[in-house]
């Protein structure tokens, strides 16, 4: 079956996005090849000079990569971030994040909004992380955002759907890919997601968090590709929707 | 085609009759229905594509009871799942349809049903659309009221009680032009909390200068979605232009209007097609325009002045009772009217299960209010009718059997802003 | 003096092919920002640092 995932003009055959923080650089590898992902986040900040390696000589060839604005605490910032993100020529995504909230790291939709109009506009496919508000989302549409990221819970609360009933409202009303973004922190959760008609999930800390990574990373891949047919499939019944009326509704119908 | 329409007074020149037999029996004659004539305006929307190639797509009969079954376990109603309850495999599921369609209307709106009265203010009509009593071809009593006339007629409606009116005239942008409108919504305003419009289309410039002068809400029916049964139905006149009326929603809600009306007349085409038409294009214009207010008719063929044979082909009321509950099954938030079109049984029943809004004290006939509401004979002083009425309860004796169905009569609720 | 990455280093009159050359950072794999400013890597033979300046040598790093 022909089912891609599209951003922004790309297929992707995945719709599992891979974070690559808080863990070694050596389990990169095995973690793009065991969770089937076509799409890595990275950050950007300052070069160390005494670090010698460098994340990119670990993500194997043809992943997508989509770096985030992470530590942006206004447009501006996150705007100047994807710049540079860009100019280190790994092409034009970006997932912009603006967290004034350095304490439940809630992002500032506010601000989004403003950057991923500055951003659209200068050609770049822009992925917005949000807290799931309707009228947010539209205005994030209106920006030019190429898809909208949802967050499940806060990030790295790995609490799983906490804001299921907004999320679902996202799915419902917005016309471009809905991928739940952090909070996520188990398999079961992403299939959940899925089922409800998610575009994709992105996961970090519940890999980095996993006692064998690459293991979870399967474990995940195999959840989302469940909640994916699952949701194609067109899920079964919903029982109990209210007591029946004593007398017919309509009989007063002529032939 | 069949001519069931097609009826010729006496009273036209030999003509002009001639004329009109060329444009019934020989479509070159016609204009082009699909292009614009000068002065409309176009505006680049996508609505339009949308709906259409969706109507294109579906094949009613392809669906069968599972589908219909699986519809109605669905949490939120799909496209797919809205076509296979409008679809025949549905009929036998008609009592579910209501029990869902009736708690779903709960949902939104409570035990309320909204009560309005249509005011006819002119009857000329520069059209030929074949089934319509106003039609440029019919003998009937012409009739264009002067702004005392029309003051007349709002008290008297105003007195019975009535909160919100909708003001209609036949589609003469000559005889009935928009400056002509915009006094009467002036009018309106000091009698009425809110005032709606059903008129010939406009463009956008001319829906905001109706809404200054106190419109809100604007009802334009499509009367069928398939462009090429249109054709053949309407042959004469800036009606004819399919396109423009498609996007007349769209440029009233663009002109600053509150609120939008949608709907097929059912019976001119396949009714399931239309039906399925007239909610997307309310779904997809209230994506785009996720603040305006939406509202949906269900109209079907009646018979008109000088031609009783027109009638609802295919939608009885089973069928009409179907669509209806597949319209607040798939659109949950979106006001349903039902006409006086139909009986008052039919009304009383339909009001219990999804329809939220009702005409009383109804006359589609020109200045005849005060001969309807009192009896007092207003001699050759009114127009006749667009077609003909079945319900014809006054706005008392509406508000009391609604109540009486432990349902809870609104004239209005809106603060205007 | 120039601020590097936080760091005040006597590096002024320096072009930045200079004073990179004096560092081990890998070219391909960083990108300079200049008084906020982006410079490209074909313009680091000519851009001469001045006293005062702020510098940012970024890289990609994991991230979630």
């Amino acid at each position: 079956m022909d089912d891609k995932l599209i951003i922004g003009g790309h297929e992707f055959n995945s719709r599992f996005i891979l974070g690559s923080g808080k863990y070694s650089l050596n389990l990169i590898e095995a973690a793009v090849r065991d969770a089937g992902a076509e799409i890595i986040t990275l950050a950007v900040r300052r070069a160390n000079t005494k670090e010698k390696e460098n994340i990119l000589d670990f993500i194997p060839e043809g992943v997508t990569l989509l770096p985030n604005t992470s530590g942006a605490r206004n447009a501006e910032e996150a705007v100047r971030i994807a710049r540079l993100a860009r100019e280190l020529g790994c092409g034009n995504f970006v997932k912009v994040e603006i967290m004034r909230d350095a304490k439940y790291l809630l992002p500032d939709n506010a601000e989004t909004i403003r950057a991923t109009e500055i951003l659209a506009g200068e050609g770049f496919v822009v992925m917005p992380y949000m807290y799931p508000d309707l009228n947010a989302a539209r205005d994030l549409v209106n920006a030019g955002a190429a898809t909208i990221m949802p967050l499940a819970a806060p990030i790295g609360s790995n609490k799983g759907l906490a804001t299921k009933e907004f999320i679902q409202i996202l799915i419902d009303e917005i016309d471009l890919p809905i991928i739940v973004d952090a909070g996520i922190g188990k398999p079961s959760q992403a299939c959940e997601a899925m089922e409800m008609g998610a575009a994709a999930i992105m996961a970090n800390t519940a890999l980095a968090t996993a006692g064998n990574l690459p293991l979870m990373a399967a474990a995940f891949r195999q959840a989302v590709e469940a909640g994916r047919k699952a949701y194609l499939s067109g899920l079964g019944r919903v029982l109990a929707r209210g007591s029946s009326a004593s007398d017919p509704l309509t009989g007063f119908l002529r032939d | 085609m069949d001519n069931q329409y097609f009826v010729d007074s006496g009273n036209l020149s030999a003509e002009a009759l001639e004329r009109k037999h060329r444009l019934e029996n020989d479509p070159s004659c016609r204009k082009n229905h699909m292009e614009y004539l000068p002065g409309m305006e176009e505006i680049k929307s996508d609505i339009r594509e949308k709906v259409i190639s969706q109507m294109n797509e579906y094949s009613p009969e392809k669906y069968t009871a599972k589908d219909v079954r699986t519809a109605l376990e669905h949490d939120t109603c799909s496209i797919e799942d809205f076509k296979a309850l409008l679809s025949p495999a549905a009929a036998p599921f008609l009592e579910q349809m209501a029990e869902r369609a009736r708690l779903e209307t709960g949902k939104h709106f409570g035990n309320t049903v909204y009560v309005f009265t249509p005011l006819y203010i002119a009857n000329y009509c520069e059209n030929y659309c074949v089934y319509c009593g106003f039609n440029c071809y019919n003998h009937i009593k012409r009739m264009k009221l002067s702004m005392e006339q029309i003051e007349h007629e709002m008290k008297i409606i105003a007195d019975s009680g009535m909160e919100e009116i909708l003001i209609l005239t036949g589609e003469s942008r000559s005889q009935s032009d928009v400056k002509y409108i915009g006094e009467a919504c002036k009018l309106a305003r000091k009698y009425f909390r809110m005032v709606g419009l059903e008129i010939y289309p406009v463009n956008t410039d001319e829906y905001r200068y109706l809404h200054e002068c106190g419109a809100d809400y604007v009802t334009v029916f499509q009367e069928t979605y398939d462009a090429e049964k249109y054709e053949t139905l309407h042959l004469l006149g800036h009606k004819r232009v399919w396109p423009y009326r498609f996007d007349a929603q769209e440029r009233a809600l663009l002109g600053g209007m509150r609120g939008v009306a949608f709907s097929a007349l059912l019976g001119l085409s396949d009714f399931r097609k239309d039906a399925l038409a007239s909610a997307l294009h309310v779904y997809y214009l209230q994506r785009k325009y996720p603040y305006a207010e939406m509202s949906l008719s269900c109209p079907r063929l009646r018979p008109i002045l000088n031609n009783d044979s027109i009638n609802p082909h295919d939608v009885g009321e089973k069928q009409l009772c179907q669509i209806i509950c597949a319209y607040r099954i798939f659109l949950p938030y979106v006001g349903i009217t039902v006409s006086s079109r139909e009986s008052a049984e039919f009304r009383n029943g339909i009001v219990k299960i999804a329809a939220t809004k009702v005409s009383a004290g109804v006359s589609t006939g020109i200045g005849d209010h005060e001969s309807k509401y009192s009896g007092k004979e207003s001699g050759d002083a009114e127009g006749d009718e667009q077609f003909e009425i079945c319900d014809s309860r006054s706005l008392d004796r509406m508000y009391k059997d609604i109540s009486e169905e432990g349902l809870q009569p609104v004239l209005n609720d809106y603060l205007y802003v | 003096m120039v601020k590097v990455n936080g760091e005040l280093l006597p590096v002024d009159g320096k072009t930045l092919s200079e004073y990179l050359e004096t560092t081990s950072f890998d070219i391909r794999r960083i990108v300079i920002e200049r008084n906020e400013e982006i410079v490209s890597k074909s313009a680091y033979n000519d851009v001469i640092l001045q006293d005062g300046d702020i510098v940012e040598v970024v890289s990609f790093v994991g991230g979630g």
